[in-house]
């Protein structure tokens, strides 16, 4: 009895060394070491941004915070504001969720839900991946050369470098990844809720309208926030597509639609270009002030998300 | 049968039809030299076979051998994939459902299904059960209709005071029941079920099995099983089906449930049933 206690313990120990063995698993924490680097490393690259944006931007807020925010364009550095900036901004992105959001959508809905799978539909998707790969640039180009000249022939009198030619070329950028965010977003709805709805008598559109889209709205209103995002801090199409560089008077709403226009993204650029170090710290506060723009654009997407989340 | 007049989505099916007279009844479903193919593929080939009005017909067979696609044919689902054909006809009570001017959606509304896997929609309970009557039209009392379906499916007792919630979180049972209430909520004539306890624990399934006994009162039913047992104790007649050598799936023999088991006169059947080979 003795011995054969002796050796269940002899055994109960050696399992105990071999389970709680110290086998060291060196890949696999360097791999773990390098994971947690490069997200230490983003965020410190991130910081590091924020805090040299923030410090420049504190001193112009503390100074003139509300006439910053209100004032227009102007040559002198201390009076320079953003106002007729966030006008643009926002009115820009406006024109884009009006147009970008619901032809892209569409398009997705179409190619996802209605054509067939043929070569052309899949030429075409390609291709729509494609177009979100162009650069901005070239976009500006198509702005410049499509919807400012088409203003400029339908109203003589105005340029063509209107906020409608900006807002155009942005929808037209953000138009292909509104599409491709919105196409994985129905891709993610289970088959077995489509049949599932067919399968109860329903048709074609009453699946999709009450039982795909509803399901894919989360992952839609995600795309249509990169989207925006994307949208309001480009630069160099607008640049092309007329946005005032330097100061002009006006922005008044009658004629947002002919006049001049100008963006936060295209001040910033503007401001920081300039050899003044006032101008610098201008440029800062911008930046702040079209942050928190996306910030709260972003905002107002996830509420309607989660709202979108829990409705039923 | 006895069909109610006037527009059937108005009256709620409460009242149970007549029962099958003895003998045999009318057949519901008539399938003549069908044949399906997915693009070049002959998934099926020459099967026919009758479904009689209120009885239970389990299609049995190894997997692959076009037990599902058949079921698929019945209510045209196979319509929704492309590059499908089909060859020969299925009549619905005579019509042949697959001539030109007949109209898909209308099928699925009488000829109903549930899914191998539960699939609930993504929404609350009431509206799983209401979806199909309010595409469909449904005019009348929609929380008696809801109520009935649910009574029906055997779950109304689970659910009664949760109705707002997610149909997503019942319990894979329930979720079955749910969409079994779902699919007779529109009231239909014919209930297909494709393998609807594979994904159940067998208490859920027993509970499924009884649920097809008091449906059959008032709908008909074929169901795809690969649980004999099931088909067995469920079924009213028995559909063998097989692979050929080309793997297109033929109906090897079809009979009364207990002559299947008990006393096949096809040696593929009697080594299926008997468990020698599937």
């Amino acid at each position: 009895m003795s011995t054969l206690g002796s050796s269940a313990a002899t055994t109960s120990a050696a399992v105990r060394a071999s389970l709680t063995g110290s086998r060291r698993d060196v890949p696999g924490t360097a791999f773990q070491v390098v994971l947690l680097g490069s997200l230490l490393f983003s965020l410190a690259v991130l910081a590091v941004l924020l805090a040299d944006v923030l410090a420049k931007a504190v001193p112009v807020f503390a100074a003139r915070g509300l006439d910053f925010l209100s004032g227009p364009l102007s040559s002198n550095a201390a009076k320079a504001g953003v106002g007729q900036g966030i006008i643009g901004t926002l009115l820009l992105g406006a024109i884009v969720s009006l147009l970008a959001f619901p032809f892209g959508i569409a398009t997705a809905v179409y190619l996802e839900e209605y054509a067939t799978d043929t070569l052309v539909t899949r030429f075409i998707a390609v291709n729509i991946r494609n177009l979100a790969g162009v650069p901005s640039v070239v976009y500006g180009l198509l702005g410049l050369s499509v919807f400012v000249a088409l203003f400029n022939a339908v109203d003589g009198d105005a340029s063509g470098r209107s906020i409608l030619s900006g807002g155009l070329t942005l929808a037209v950028l953000v138009l292909p990844i509104v599409i491709i965010t919105s196409i994985e977003a129905l891709r993610a709805v289970p088959g077995a809720i489509r049949e599932a709805g067919y399968g109860v008598g329903a048709s074609r559109w009453e699946v999709t309208r009450s039982l795909v889209l509803p399901a894919a709205t989360p992952g839609i209103l995600t795309g249509t926030v990169l989207a925006l995002s994307r949208a309001l801090g480009e630069t160099a199409p607008l640049v092309l597509a007329g946005a005032v560089l330097g100061s002009f008077s006006g922005m008044q709403l009658g004629s947002l639609f002919t006049g001049s226009y100008t963006a936060l993204p295209v001040i910033v650029y503007d401001w920081s270009r300039k050899p003044q170090d006032a101008f610098r710290a201008d440029a800062a506060a911008g930046i702040v002030v079209l942050l928190v723009i996306t910030l709260i654009a972003n905002g107002i997407a996830i509420l309607l998300r989660n709202r979108f989340e829990r409705s039923w | 049968m006895t069909k109610a007049t006037g527009d059937p989505m108005t009256e709620i099916a409460l009242q149970p039809k007549d029962h099958a007279p003895a003998g045999r009844g009318e057949d519901v479903i008539r399938i003549t030299g069908l044949s399906f193919h997915y693009g070049p593929f002959r998934a099926i080939k020459g099967v026919s076979l009758a479904v009689e009005e209120h009885k239970i017909t389990a299609l049995i067979g190894p997997s692959g051998c076009g037990k599902s696609t058949l079921l698929r044919t019945i209510n045209r689902m196979n319509d929704l994939i492309p590059g499908t054909r089909v060859e020969g006809r299925v009549e619905y009570h005579g019509v042949d459902l697959y001539a030109r001017d007949v109209d898909a959606v209308e099928v699925r509304r009488r000829i109903g299904m549930v899914f191998q896997k539960p699939n609930p929609f993504p929404k609350s309970i009431y509206d799983n059960v209401a979806f199909g009557p309010r595409v469909n039209g449904f005019k009348g009392n929609m929380d008696e209709l809801v109520e009935a379906s649910l009574q029906r499916a055997a779950l109304w007792n689970d659910v009664k005071d949760k109705l707002k919630q997610s149909g997503l979180a019942l319990s894979g049972g329930q979720q079955q029941r749910l969409c079994i209430a779902r699919a007779i909520a529109t009231n239909p004539d014919v209930i297909l079920m494709d393998e609807p306890c594979s994904a159940l624990d067998p208490r859920s399934t027993l509970q499924i099995e009884e649920l097809m006994f008091e449906l059959k009162e008032q709908y008909t039913i074929v169901i795809v099983t690969h649980n004999m047992q099931q088909a067995a104790r469920a079924s009213d007649y028995t559909v063998f089906m097989n692979m050929a050598d080309d793997r297109a799936g033929y109906v090897v023999e079809e009979g009364q449930t207990l002559s299947i088991f008990t006393n096949p006169t096809n040696k593929l059947t009697e080594d299926y049933v008997s468990g020698r080979f599937g």
